[in-house]
């Protein structure tokens, strides 16, 4: 097992390195530097910018010097955020991506596995009805209808929640972007799990569960919400992809200071490191996190073995 | 279920995690202010955007200021001297001025901070502001000592400044945060890194208690400085809104005081619901589209440049297109300038039908016409207000000349690299604000051999009317010469200046102090809170 994770961690080095010099090529070769602006620099001013920040080496050199940086885990200087290097960027942005993302999974999987259970067991009711009826709607809005709508009713109108983030303490500034993150996942994880629960429930096994005397609660419970889960379970990594991209336009509409708007920020305006850096860092997450899923097979189903 | 459960405690810790490290709303009596994007950073000399500016201008100070309605007023300095032949400014501080930590300010200081933003290792993008100033240039280039640049402290409370030309500006120049001093010790100990909370030591009403970037910035009332019994707010919060409409839900919420612009597609349902609280203003800023001079069809031909010009109606553009109180620009320097006059395009006393006969005589000199049409590619910087113009001119182009315009969208950092290149554009959308309330801020733009020189524009009148002005020690001998320089360029048609920028803010009735000024410049040390607040 240890020479497996030896092996595989070995085996992501290529794919890491490639993933840095297809993204570092990319931010290059985007038309515009990180100095151009309507206010043109004076040629010689530009050229101490320049030279202050390498820019005026050529460009595998520079290549090297990031490669030589990133192996002493330095991610270089923002070239926006004058002073500030990327790692620091990054590890400030990154917290609030993960609480967004983590909370917004939990609401997802906590509702939407509750509602498509409690709408399988009650088929073809107006209830079931209602519960699927929001989950198309909730599929079909994208969060950039969704976030402004919420914030005018409850935030304008109602002003039960703040309409912003920053300035706003406590818990009430994570109920807007978290909703708004959560709905399009609650409806797919709804759908799913009303499908897969209606398959089970008509296994022959569930028949013998309710032979044997079992109330309703104790079958599900027990007997099948196990496989029912399976293919909410294959869907999470889509799911934590599409909260991860969802998360870039509601930390844009919120002012939510994440990762993705860092990154989107960082791509307009050539912010070179910044852009690097978090493609690096995703990289380096999903990695880590595709390994950490092969190990977990191994320890839930005993016929995975490694080699 | 085990699965489930361990994800479920992953998520609880993440939760968990979520709780700490709250930015503070600050105490009650906090202003709230929209800032549309976030600094790049709070060192006054590294600085370049607007939005730094405006922080930096709470936090630090300079000689001189600015009042609520853009007049000059002293601020560091109590007053000021300029020599005879206006080449020498003497500037006598205020008595007992301290840094944020208690430590006292020196002349020394504002030296320490000049010098920093001209040296080379700094690689200030504000560089240029002090280039009038004896030995600037050379030791920007890096051929001289920064030791030798013109300014000197010949005591604790004295700063002189050395000019190599007349710079009747000059002291306007000293408003901006890029020549604000700096505390050395920070700066040895600290760094390029020494503009953050917790180590940034500074002069103005403010000091910096928290900043998290891409979020918010919080201010603080700074206790030692000279004129902290006239601050009235005791703490600032900037909040980064990048979206105008986010930040518009935030003023409706009732979580901000000040917003730092309007959402053009509701502007007329907010002055509807806002009335009073909309304050629109004049801007030193223009709009134009610029002609690529290096290429054909526009190199030597400044008939069809002016044809061009005359068709656009820019009263159209002010009035449907932008509709948020922008004057239509006939002239390339805005009006309310100090000590200027912009003369105005020779068409602009012509009505519109005039214009456009003279339009059609003039584009059909240039040898077009409806068999031969002029086909061009006007290219802007991808924006809801950019395309609604673009649309506009295209077709007043088409109506009026005939001209078939194919319409180009760019992303903003694209525009810029192709407008530097002057390769493939034609006709493009560029604009221009003014760094200080003077003509020569605009005018020294279309000078050959500036850098933001976008048309690539070159009149050896036109330059030596600039030349001219500089070397006026007059100054109304010298505003002549400018607004003649002026009217030169003008008939020359390299741009089509389209209209002036106005500043657009929301503000709370609970706010008193606010003034309306050409520079948009609006310090948190000159506002209050109304009594019944």
């Amino acid at each position: 097992m240890l020479r497996y994770t030896l092996l595989r961690i070995l085996g992501a080095i290529p794919t890491l390195l490639l993933v840095i010099a297809l993204a570092f090529l990319m931010v290059h070769a985007a038309p515009g530097g990180p100095f151009d602006d309507e206010r043109v620099l004076p040629a010689d001013i530009e050229a101490n910018i320049q030279a202050h920040y390498h820019l005026d080496e050529p460009l595998p050199q520079q290549f090297l010097r990031y490669l030589s940086g990133l192996l002493r885990g330095d991610l270089g200087p923002s070239y926006r955020y004058h002073g500030r290097s990327v790692g620091s960027l990054i590890g400030e942005a990154f917290p609030y991506s993960l609480q967004l993302g983590a909370m917004a999974m939990a609401l997802a999987l906590v509702i939407g596995i509750g509602a498509g259970t409690a709408a399988a067991l009650r088929q073809g009711t107006v209830f079931d009805k209602v519960v699927m009826g929001f989950a198309m709607t909730g599929i079909s809005i994208p969060v950039f209808v969704i976030a402004p709508a919420l914030v005018l009713l409850l935030a304008v109108k109602l002003q039960w929640l703040p309409a912003g983030w920053s300035g706003v303490t406590g818990m009430s500034r994570y109920v807007l972007p978290v909703t708004t993150l959560a709905l399009p996942q609650i409806a797919y994880i709804a759908r799913l799990t009303r499908a897969s629960m209606m398959d089970v429930l008509s296994r022959d096994f569930i028949r013998t569960a309710y032979a044997q005397g079992l109330g309703t609660a104790t079958v599900v419970r027990v007997h099948a919400m196990k496989p029912a889960m399976l293919p909410v379970l294959s869907y999470m990594g889509p799911a934590i992809a599409a909260i991860l991209t969802g998360s870039v336009v509601v930390e844009q509409i919120f002012a939510i200071p994440g990762l993705g708007e860092s990154f989107v920020r960082g791509a307009l305006n050539r912010d070179y490191t910044l852009v690097l850096g978090i493609v690096v860092f995703y990289a380096s997450l999903i990695v880590f996190l595709n390994l950490l899923v092969d190990i977990l097979y191994g320890a839930i189903d005993p016929r995975v073995r490694y080699r | 279920m085990k699965t489930l459960r361990a994800l479920g405690l992953l998520i609880a810790l993440a939760v968990g995690a979520a709780c700490g490290g709250e930015d503070p709303a600050g105490p009650p009596g906090t202003l709230q202010r929209g800032l549309s994007s976030d600094p790049e950073t709070l060192d006054q000399h590294k600085a370049r955007s607007i939005q730094a500016a405006d922080v930096i201008r709470d936090l630090g100070e300079g000689l001189v200021g600015y009042s609520a309605t853009g007049e000059l007023i002293p601020a560091a300095a109590e007053r000021w001297e300029v020599s005879k032949d206006g080449l020498k400014y003497t500037f006598y501080l205020r008595e007992g001025l301290r840094w944020s930590n208690g430590e006292a300010l020196t002349a020394d200081h504002f030296v320490a901070g000049m010098r920093r933003l001209v040296d080379p290792s700094t690689a200030a993008f504000y560089a240029a502001m002090l280039a009038d100033l004896e030995n600037a240039a050379g030791i920007t280039s890096g051929d001289i000592p920064v030791s030798m640049l013109g300014v000197e402290a010949p005591d604790d409370r004295t700063v002189v400044l050395r000019l190599v030309q007349q710079t009747p500006y000059l002291v306007s120049l000293l408003t901006h945060p890029s020549t604000f001093p700096i505390h050395p010790e920070t700066l040895a100990e600290h760094g390029d890194g020494f503009a953050r909370p917790g180590k940034l030591v500074s002069n103005g009403a403010y000091t910096l208690d928290a900043w998290v970037p891409g979020s918010a910035i919080s201010l603080k009332r700074n206790e030692h400085y000279w004129n902290n019994a006239a601050t009235a707010i005791d703490a600032v919060n900037y909040h980064v809104m990048v979206q105008d409409n986010s930040e518009l839900n935030r003023y409706r919420a009732g979580e901000l005081h000040v917003t730092s612009t309007v959402p053009p597609d509701s502007f007329a349902q907010i002055r509807k619901d806002y009335g009073e609280q909309l304050r629109v203003a004049p801007y030193l800023g223009v709009v134009y589209f610029g002609y690529n001079l290096t290429k054909p069809p526009f190199k030597d031909n400044a008939a069809l440049r002016q044809a061009l010009s005359m068709a656009v109606d820019r009263e159209q553009i002010a009035l449907r297109v932008t509709g948020r109180g922008e004057a239509p620009a006939y002239s390339w320097v805005p009006q309310g300038v100090n000590n200027y006059e912009p003369p105005l395009s020779g068409f602009a006393a012509l009505g519109k039908e005039e214009r456009e006969q003279v339009a059609r005589r003039l584009y059909k000199e240039a040898g077009y016409g409806p068999d031969k049409p002029l086909r061009i590619e006007l290219r802007y910087n991808t924006n809801d207000t950019n395309r609604k113009i673009a649309v506009a001119v295209q077709s007043m182009w088409r109506e009026i000349l005939g001209v078939e315009a194919t319409l180009v969208n760019e992303e903003f950092q694209v525009l810029l690299a192709n407008m530097k290149d002057a390769e493939i554009t034609q006709v493009f959308r560029s604009s221009w604000t003014g760094d200080y309330n003077d003509a020569h801020t605009f005018l020294s733009v279309l000078q050959s051999g500036s850098a933001a020189n976008m048309p690539r524009y070159t009149s050896e009148e036109f330059d030596s009317l600039m030349a001219l002005a500089a070397r006026q020690v007059d100054l109304e001998q010298r505003k002549l010469y400018l607004e003649e320089a002026e009217r030169v360029m003008l008939a020359d048609y390299p741009v089509i200046p389209l209209y002036f920028f106005v500043s657009k803010h929301l503000v709370s009735p609970q706010i008193e102090g606010w003034g309306d000024n050409v520079l948009d410049y609006h310090y948190s040390q000159q506002l209050s809170f109304k009594a019944a607040q």
